[in-house]
């Protein structure tokens, strides 16, 4: 399999929608610029026209009521926005049009539109450019949400997304956009619903979303040399959520951690915690746990947002605090990676210049 | 005009009054348990605006949307079994007398949210033009949804992609119960509306003949391919914003001004006009009545005997589309 961006993943599924369906578009703001949302879209202008990857204006609550409306008429719109933040604008045509439209009539009209926003972070964008709102949507009936971590799951999650005949939030996360990953060929498609354990392991299990999951691979080596082995599952869709996934690997592990970018209060961590809970047949020996953003807004400044985002360091902490384990070992292990891994906390790699 | 032209608008405008008429005098029985937002003196508009229009061209509109849905054709027992709640509703008793839906008559939905409805009507017409077909859509909405920022959106996108859309602004004065000076500044709202490059129109609301004559040339011009058209008529309501009701004892409307609005009653004034002019007899007119009156009547009883929608276990299946 060809190693592959993530972004280059999101650009080949979106490619080969627009080659497969012509009631499929893409519309966004600067969706035809240089830049190609984040490179997303680069290239599809020259090979499908203005017809079909367009730009818009900056009207993102009427543009989400014209894709709700070309997708009730036969079209399959791809809305993009460079930003979460920004699709808070159109609030009033996502939950009460987009979300309801085919319940509110009797079924009888579906909105398969994709709403795909970027999560941004670190670089000083602070609070209106660095939200994680995936609970603010994923509570909304109607709506799906997915979060792809990996490549693979980004490609094949935007082309089950396309496919599918409701209105779902595809949320990508800026620091996930350069990552490479092994990405099928062709019509490569991952169901939208399904979690999937990226580590077998035992005595502990870690469900995690979006950025999170790569946090997670980056604290499993230091748990690995306390001999702690957790079991790892990439939510990948946040709702429906696959509990089935979660039960089965609590059930035989007993102990759930949480890892979400989205604040603490009312959140998706809160919700999957919630779930296990509830379920009679789970015995937990140790009260679960989350691992999220604070709650309180992203600051600017890199001093103030150095402490902000949980990072693999916090979520090896809390595993081991959750075993109940003495924290010497653990500490002195991220002491010493501390020495040697100096990037600052505010850019994904050292190299990284942005487009932010 | 032709006569055949002239009875088939007042036909239009005398079912929706009397439908209407029906829906506020059984409203007391509390049978229909959801809010209603009557036509009674705006049906010119709705009648004259849709008999131009070809089965699948599309409507969209709002919570005051019966008027709209039956002009286009919307089936009447369907409508009213909506009212009621019943599983034979247009939209199986999921959303009431604001959420109106007939696709087989291209009455595309209503939404009861100032302003919501709109860019989905433009959306539709963006369809249209993608698709390379030559429907029109109408978007129906009030004076209250041009204060809207969405308004400004909507029609910016329809002028700059040259939509086949006509958007008819029924001007009413008022948004519940405060009129349009406490809202906008005095400049009339095709005017403003002239401004985004679009062709605008102010006309009578009152009077379906000019109605009919104002949106035919619209809907021609804009089948053409000239891209949208803004018509804005004068209209008034006759009862309370919500509800079967007159609410003019509260003193929120001027007295004179609804004494002349009255005067200018849509339906009687027409049809005086077509019994005057001889176009039609007033045995012709009692015939059209009985037949209307009877087909409403088989509408009440058809809602009333039909089942509600059975409680819903798999509520999964019904908000997401497989």
């Amino acid at each position: 399999m060809p190693r592959k961006t993530y972004t280059k993943a999101m650009n080949e599924a979106l490619d080969l929608c627009l080659k497969k369906d012509p009631s499929v578009f893409v519309i966004g703001l600067g969706v035809p610029d240089p830049k190609g949302i984040f490179g997303a879209i680069s290239g599809l202008k020259k090979k499908y026209g203005s017809k079909r990857v367009m730009d818009m204006p900056i009207a993102e609550n009427a543009m989400t009521g014209i894709c709700i409306g070309a997708a009730i008429n036969g079209m399959r719109p791809v809305l993009t926005h460079q930003r979460v933040d920004f699709s808070l604008l159109a609030l009033d045509q996502v939950i009460n049009n987009a979300a309801k439209w085919y319940y509110m009539f009797g079924g009888q009209q579906s909105v398969p539109l994709v709403i795909k926003m970027t999560i941004g972070m670190g670089w000083g964008q602070g609070p209106q450019h660095s939200q994680n709102l995936q609970a603010t949507y994923a509570h909304i009936p109607g709506l799906k949400v997915v979060m792809p971590s990996t490549a693979a799951d980004a490609k094949g999650l935007m082309i089950s997304a396309i496919e599918d005949n409701n209105p779902v939030i595809f949320i990508d996360h800026r620091w996930l956009h350069d990552t490479f990953g092994q990405v099928p060929n062709g019509h490569h498609k991952v169901p939208i619903g399904k979690a999937k354990v990226i580590k077998k392991g035992s005595g502990f299990t870690i469900v995690s979303t979006s950025y999170m999951t790569l946090e997670i691979m980056k604290a499993l080596p230091l748990l690995e040399k306390l001999g702690i082995e957790p079991e790892v599952i990439d939510l990948r869709t946040i709702k429906p959520l696959d509990e089935k996934t979660i039960f089965n690997s609590v059930m035989k592990t007993g102990r759930l951690l949480v890892a979400d970018l989205g604040h603490r209060e009312f959140g998706v961590a809160a919700e999957i915690i919630t779930r296990v809970s509830e379920n009679p047949k789970i015995k937990l020996k140790v009260k679960p746990q989350r691992v999220t953003s604070p709650d309180y807004p992203t600051p600017s400044s890199p001093a103030l947002s150095a402490n902000y985002y949980p990072r693999h360091t916090d979520i090896a902490l809390k595993v081991v605090e959750m075993l109940r384990r003495d924290k010497k070992e653990i500490t002195r292990l991220i002491a010493e990676e501390k020495k040697f891994n100096k990037i600052p906390s505010d850019v994904p790699d050292e190299r990284f210049m942005g487009p932010f | 005009m032709v006569v055949s032209k002239l009875t088939s608008l007042y036909k239009k405008i005398l079912l929706i009054r009397l439908v209407e008429e029906a829906v506020a005098e059984r409203y007391q029985e509390r049978e229909m348990r959801c809010p209603v937002h009557l036509s009674i003196g705006q049906e010119a508009v709705a009648a004259g605006v849709c008999e131009k229009l070809k089965k699948d061209d599309i409507v969209y509109s709002t919570h005051r949307c019966h008027a709209h849905y039956l002009a286009k054709g919307g089936d009447l027992n369907r409508m009213i079994a909506e009212i009621y709640g019943k599983e034979t509703g247009c939209a199986k008793g999921r959303g009431g007398s604001m959420h109106l839906i007939d696709l087989e008559v291209g009455f595309g939905g209503a939404t009861p949210i100032v302003g919501n409805s709109l860019p989905v009507s433009v959306g539709a017409a963006f369809a249209n033009k993608l698709k390379g077909n030559k429907k029109v859509v109408v978007a129906f909405l009030g004076d209250g949804t041009t204060e809207t920022g969405v308004f400004h959106e909507s029609l910016n996108f329809a002028v700059l992609h040259n939509l086949s859309i006509l958007f008819v602004c029924e001007n009413n004065f008022f948004s519940v119960y405060t009129h349009i000076k406490e809202r906008q500044h005095t400049r009339p709202i095709y005017k403003l509306v002239q401004s985004y490059g679009m062709e605008a129109l102010q006309s009578d609301g009152n009077d379906v003949e000019s109605v009919y004559k104002a949106a035919s040339k619209a809907i021609k011009r804009i089948r053409s391919g000239k891209g949208p058209i803004f018509l804005e008529f004068l209209t008034y309501r006759h009862r309370e914003h919500c509800g079967p009701f007159y609410d003019d004892h509260l003193s929120y409307r001027d007295q004179k001004e609804v004494k002349m609005w009255f005067k200018k009653d849509p339906v009687k004034n027409f049809e005086n006009y077509l019994l005057n002019k001889k176009y039609l007899s007033s045995d012709e007119a009692e015939k059209i009545k009985t037949g209307i009156s009877k087909n409403i009547s088989k509408a009440f009883q058809f809602a009333k005997k039909s089942p509600f929608p059975k409680l819903e276990k798999e509520f999964e299946k019904l908000i997401y589309a497989s």
